[in-house]
């Protein structure tokens, strides 16, 4: 589903990723961990089509189509879903407004009509109750004074909403306390099946167990330096790092 | 001729052709007006209240004014600058003069609306009562504008009086045979505890320049409540000059909520003045401008009495190589005290061409008051727009959606729906989107 080979990314002058290569294929959950600054986030944010982000080298490609030259909605419409580590506030639109838009747009991009306004009532019922989200959290301004959990649940609902093949989440477990991630994770875990892929970045292993990965891969200094599967995680929770920095030095 | 000795020299011969139903005090206060814009002739950019202003281009053409112009119409052409689906009073004005097939007045026990020739020539008591006593005297346009005006709306609500339908005065342009220079002239009276709520617009359909100065006196009585809403959305050879006085009794509220989209250059002036404690004033606007259109949105509130607040929301967005100027003035007299005034001018600029001048400026002599003033002048927020195309929404929708966010406050105090919806639909319009914005 998804190929990246050799990739290398620049910010301001600054190489941050160096050479990356890594594949997802469909019904697959890679984890990507490692220590701060390492290019996590550069890497979910150029997936996505971030443009602040110069890429120097190599390639991605999604469902075989090179989405390097592609604007981020067009990206989105192809399947690609991010979801934010921090997610902006935009006061004065509704979170309903919002995400029918983002769906017709898409619809829109797909030849289809936009979905009558029953049908999309019904489907956004449906992911609220996932996502344990109660009617007024709808009206609200879309992130607007919304907690760290409301953040992420919001997000993840989203992602429910677009029904993206490529579900990117970027530290989504952080800010979040124990009743909130389970919810996430709960959601993100119903909404996984045979046909869809999730990279989830994150810092910790504490989600990874609840959404269990098939493949860990550690970024450190803009590329990927081990892979492995669940049990990686395990041990770089026990360990740190600093056995891995060790071992590539060495 | 320069338009400013034209205007002069030509104030004799129309005083002369007026009816002899004026009468002797009117007069007077024509002769006043001309003399006052003798003295001072037009604004120039070395008058500190027209810095960022200058009239230069717009009075250096030539107007045709007092003539007889075409009146003829099709009552299409003045349907769509309506708002429609509502039932209102309409005060239509065809280059100048009042067009009763199309308009939609009223007589009522309780209120009137009519056109402000038929009070005077009528000797109203109450035009001569209130006519000229709420503008100020002392400035060049309202002096050439009291000079030659003849006509505009004139609205009258009797104590406690609700007017039931939102009251629409529309001056249309329409004679593409020359260009031509307007007075027009609204006087607007709400007695004590007095509702009612005005739409007014000035739309020019002709392909000659259009320059019009414009003077509206509103009186809000004790506990009365007045909106009234500008839409300033005009072809760019129309140019306006809108100056518009409100005073306000005690326990009143008075809105001016202006919406400007276009135009080549539009000043507003705006003037509120309390006479009595705990009076309420809100001004409003958005403008949204492109190409080389400029607004200058000037406000002046006059806290001379205790107990008073004023608020001031202006949202601009400017593109291309508009340009804007908001300079917002608050007097808080030395007996003002427990005046609240807050002053807030935001705006974002699109293009690296498009420029603002903003000014707040306090000046406060008594000791117990909370006032409050921002500007600020931004971009569009990159993070943001990246969000909302990451999750489908296309630039320029996304874009959009951010405008909207940004000057979407100041329709909190529309509280007609059909009225909104218009206005919404207006900046959608603007931002050439088809979004479900509100």
């Amino acid at each position: 589903m998804l190929k990246i080979k050799d990739l290398r990314v620049e910010i301001e002058g600054k190489e941050i990723i160096k050479g990356l290569s890594l594949e997802i294929n469909k019904g697959e959950v890679h984890a990507i961990m490692g220590p701060n600054g390492a290019g996590k986030s550069t890497l979910s944010a150029v997936i996505a089509g971030r443009d602040e982000y110069e890429v120097t080298g190599g390639s991605i490609e999604f469902e075989g189509k090179d989405i390097m030259d592609m604007a981020p909605e067009d990206r989105a419409h192809a399947g690609v879903f991010l979801s934010f580590q921090y997610p902006v506030e935009i006061p004065g639109v509704s979170v309903t407004n919002f995400i029918k838009t983002a769906l017709n747009e898409s619809r829109k991009a797909r030849d289809l009509d936009p979905m009558p306004a029953k049908d999309m009532l019904k489907l956004m019922r449906e992911k609220q109750a996932l996502l344990e989200m109660d009617k007024q959290f709808m009206s609200r301004s879309l992130n607007e004074g919304f907690s760290g959990g409301e953040k992420k649940r919001n997000e993840i609902f989203q992602m429910a909403m677009l029904d993206p093949k490529l579900a990117i989440l970027d530290e989504t477990d952080s800010g979040l306390d124990i009743d909130a991630l389970r919810i996430v994770a709960n959601g993100v875990n119903k909404l996984k099946n045979e046909d869809n892929a999730v990279m989830i970045i994150t810092h910790y292993q504490r989600l990874l167990d609840h959404i269990i990965p098939d493949f860990v891969h550690v970024l450190y200094d803009g590329k990927i330096v081990k892979s492995g599967d669940k049990n990686l995680a395990i041990e770089l929770e026990e360990k740190g790092y600093d056995w891995i920095k060790k071992e590539i030095e060495a | 001729m320069k338009l400013q000795d034209k205007l002069i020299n030509s104030f004799e011969k129309f005083g002369q052709s007026l009816s002899g139903s004026e009468t002797d005090s009117l007069r007077k206060m024509r002769t006043e007006g001309i003399e006052v814009f003798k003295n001072l002739g037009f604004p120039t950019t070395k008058d500190e209240e027209w810095k960022y202003t200058s009239l230069n281009k717009c009075i250096k053409r030539d107007y045709d004014f007092g003539a007889e112009f075409s009146l003829d119409i099709r009552s299409e052409d003045v349907d769509r600058f309506l708002c429609t689906g509502i039932d209102s009073y309409k005060l239509v004005f065809v280059n100048g003069v009042f067009n009763a097939s199309l308009s939609n007045t009223t007589q009522q026990d309780k209120f009137f609306v009519s056109n402000l020739k038929d009070a005077y020539e009528g000797n109203s008591e109450l035009f001569n009562q209130y006519y000229g006593t709420i503008a100020d005297k002392e400035l060049s346009m309202v002096g050439l504008n009291t000079a030659y005006a003849q006509e505009g709306a004139f609205i009258h609500v009797k104590a406690g009086a609700v007017v039931d339908k939102l009251i629409q005065i529309l001056y249309i342009n329409s004679d593409s045979s020359r260009s031509m220079m307007n007075q027009a002239r609204n006087l607007i009276i709400a007695e004590d505890r007095g509702e009612v709520q005005i739409l007014e617009r000035h739309q020019s359909l002709s392909d000659e320049y259009v320059f019009t100065n414009s003077v509206t006196e509103i009186s809000v009585g004790n506990e009365a409540n007045v909106k009234h809403f500008k839409v300033q959305n005009d072809i760019d050879t129309a140019s306006l000059v809108d100056s518009t006085f409100v005073k306000q009794g005690t326990k009143s509220t008075a809105l001016v909520d202006t919406f400007v989209f276009s135009g080549e250059l539009t000043r507003n002036n705006l003037h509120f003045e309390f006479t009595g404690e705990h009076a309420e004033a809100h001004m409003d606007a958005i403008t949204l401008l492109k190409g080389s259109s400029l607004v200058d949105h000037h406000t002046f509130v006059d806290h001379a009495v205790p107990n008073c607040q004023s608020f001031q929301m202006y949202k601009g967005i400017y593109d291309e190589k508009s340009k804007g100027v908001f300079n917002g003035k608050v007097m808080v007299r030395k007996d003002a005290q427990k005046t609240n005034a807050y002053q807030q001018n935001n705006n974002l600029l699109l293009s690296d061409f498009a420029s603002i001048d903003t000014k707040p400026q306090l000046e406060i002599f008594a000791d117990d008051v909370a006032c409050s003033h921002g500007c600020t002048i931004g971009q569009l927020d990159e993070e943001a727009l990246f969000y909302m195309q990451s999750r489908g929404i296309p630039l320029k929708e996304a874009k959009a959606f951010l405008m909207f966010a940004f000057a979407g406050d100041t329709l909190k105090n529309i509280t007609i729906p059909e009225l909104k919806e218009q206005l919404v639909n207006l900046v959608a319009r603007e931002l050439k989107v088809d979004l479900e914005l509100n």
